[in-house]
């Protein structure tokens, strides 16, 4: 295989990998941008998606796909009324105080971690794929659901700009980022806005958790890498914006995939990490944010 | 005077204890302890001064390798060891200070967080040196720290109480002195703190070097002490830890640390017993602390009976 195929190879892989990252990535982005807390737990809500879906797979007969299917709809319903209830019970008792939340959603994250480790095992687990295609290109095969998962992370991310943009929850939304006390003066609902948010952006994550396991495989410890990730796509992009996020999970993704392709994995994360600190250091509105 | 004699009755008492209980306590005590001093750092940059740091594994980590690889590779003595891990760990929070102070709140935890784990991602890269996961394993002469066998469990938790003593006393020391008002001063305004004439970086900065020498001597001291030391603690677990003990025994108060490692760690043991999902308890422990006992027991009892209590 020559040079030309190889990186046609990578920057294909580099495209599964940004599809799934821009979806974790704007959940978390979409967070921060209206409640302006850094939910840690996002990369465990995730893991959950990924174990509800496993669950649901094997609980459902027939074709992989209509288990896949009823995964896709059950795991982010779940993991959002989950989040809700987080909220409701424990984010919003204190008063959304940043660094109260960030150390509350830890001792969250690592509640659902040994959850699923008690109830799920260590193991890691495959989930069938809901159909095997494959694509013969004239120098390498190529898995047809991976490009399927380009298209469908595409189309829900256009359902959340339908949804912020042209709906009246998304309205409220952003009513809502803008300023709070204003909000609530209008007689916004403003706690069930917070639990909304909360909620879709640990559904988000879900369904990228559903997508991602006929690829990877369920293990209770999987919410530890996106979770980094989707924190470092969410800094390069500039905290709580959403064209910069995907925009920074395109860029990202690709050149994960391209430099881990070439250079140890373990590298390319030691420089992605010290860049994203010394983004936040010395650019801290990100690298296409606006100034704060 | 009361105060210095409360800390010093408190050391005595942990003196007599060393030498009642039993092997299996015993040894837990010297863990204890050792994380104790790691958490009195953490407490000073974080009760006292309010910085929320999520990167300390990264000096306890370079205070257990700064001791044990020259330990181990070069036969550099215990106690020379245990000064080059002490300095490791405050000069790696000075550099990672310098840097990440130019943010703050929620940026500073992430910033701190991500060099951290640069960190422990550079253990595991190097692993032919580091170990890795399987970590260095010390023995023999590396492990005779000034003449005492850290093998036995006697002489080994003499010098975990001696260890936590000096931190204890050095830490009530700065707390009580000028510096430490101005450290409170950090902590409750910082607008107006600078206003009257202080530098907050300058101030914070030092604080944070003075937490990574605690955070540095922990680390090589338990490497030296228990013959270990693995990437496993550079780890975020590691950053969170001390941070729970503070939170439980109270931030902002000097024996806190203590109350809330030693609670912490007997509360995992329990239920490391019960379930292999141990760690469940610490995430339990997180959530209610935050929301219901935010000034953690010390800060509680501090409240009620003794107002006096550093």
């Amino acid at each position: 295989m020559g040079f030309g195929p190889f990186l046609l190879l990578a920057v294909m892989e580099g495209l599964v990998s940004a599809a799934v990252l821009a979806l974790t990535a704007v959940g978390l982005s979409l967070v921060f941008g209206v409640m302006r807390v850094v939910n840690v737990a996002h990369g465990a809500f995730f893991m959950l998606g990924a174990v509800v879906a496993w669950f649901v797979a094997g609980h459902v007969a027939g074709p992989p796909v209509w288990g896949w299917l009823a995964a896709l709809v059950v795991a982010p319903l779940v993991v959002g009324a989950l989040a809700a209830l987080v909220d409701i019970s424990v984010l919003k008792r204190l008063n959304y105080e940043p660094e109260a939340v960030i150390v509350a959603t830890i001792g969250v994250l690592y509640i659902l971690e040994q959850a699923a480790l008690m109830s799920f095992g260590p193991d890691a687990r495959p989930v069938a794929a809901p159909f095997t295609l494959r694509l013969q290109l004239p120098w390498f095969g190529y898995s047809g659901y991976k490009l399927f998962v380009v298209v469908a992370a595409a189309a829900v991310l256009a359902g959340v700009w339908l949804l912020m943009a042209r709906t009246r929850f998304g309205l409220l939304m952003r009513a809502t980022q803008v300023d709070r006390n204003t909000a609530r003066a209008f007689g916004i609902n403003v706690d069930r806005v917070y639990a909304g948010t909360f909620a879709l952006g640990a559904a988000l994550a879900a369904v990228a958790a559903v997508l991602v396991v006929p690829i990877s495989q369920v293990h209770y410890l999987m919410g530890a890498d996106p979770l980094l990730l989707a924190f470092i796509t969410v800094i390069i992009g500039g905290l709580g914006s959403l064209r910069g996020t995907l925009v920074a999970a395109l860029v990202i993704g690709l050149s994960d995939g391209v430099i881990s392709m070439f250079w140890s994995p373990t590298l390319s994360k030691i420089i992605a990490t010290l860049l994203v600190a010394l983004v936040l250091v010395f650019r801290p509105q990100g690298l296409f944010g606006a100034k704060a | 005077m009361k105060v210095w004699l409360f800390h010093l009755a408190v050391l005595v008492a942990l003196a007599v204890l060393a030498l009642m209980l039993p092997a299996y306590h015993a040894n837990n005590l010297a863990r204890i302890l050792m994380l104790a001093v790691f958490a009195t750092g953490y407490n000073l940059a974080f009760g006292y001064t309010g910085m929320l740091s999520l990167g300390h594994a990264l000096f306890f980590a370079a205070g257990m390798y700064g001791a044990a690889l020259p330990v181990s590779l070069w036969g550099l003595g215990a106690l020379p060891g245990l000064a080059l891990g002490f300095l490791a760990g405050g000069a790696v929070a000075a550099a990672v200070g310098l840097l990440a102070l130019r943010t703050a709140g929620v940026s500073f935890m992430i910033v701190t967080l991500m060099f951290a784990q640069a960190g422990y991602l550079t253990v595991i890269y190097f692993n032919q040196t580091t170990g890795g996961d399987q970590g260095i394993v010390l023995s023999g002469a590396g492990r005779m720290l000034a003449g005492l066998d850290m093998t036995q469990d006697g002489p080994r938790l003499m010098v975990a109480l001696g260890l936590y003593a000096a931190g204890l006393l050095a830490a009530l020391a700065l707390v009580q002195s000028r510096f430490g008002r101005v450290m409170l001063a950090m902590r409750e305004n910082e607008e107006r703190s600078r206003m009257l004439g202080y530098d907050p970086f300058r101030v914070k900065l030092a604080v944070l070097a003075i937490s990574g020498l605690y955070a540095g001597v922990a680390g090589a001291g338990y490497a030296l002490l228990f013959g270990y030391a693995g990437a496993g603690f550079s780890g975020v677990q590691y950053s969170i830890l001390p941070m729970l003990y503070s939170l439980m025994g109270g931030a902002g108060t000097v024996l806190g640390p203590l109350i809330g490692a030693g609670a912490m760690f007997y509360l995992i043991d329990i239920a490391s017993g019960l379930t292999t999902a141990y760690l469940m308890g610490v995430g339990i422990a997180l959530v209610v602390l935050v929301l219901f006992a935010p000034r953690g027991i010390l800060g509680w009892v501090r409240e009620r009976v003794l107002p006096w209590l550093p």
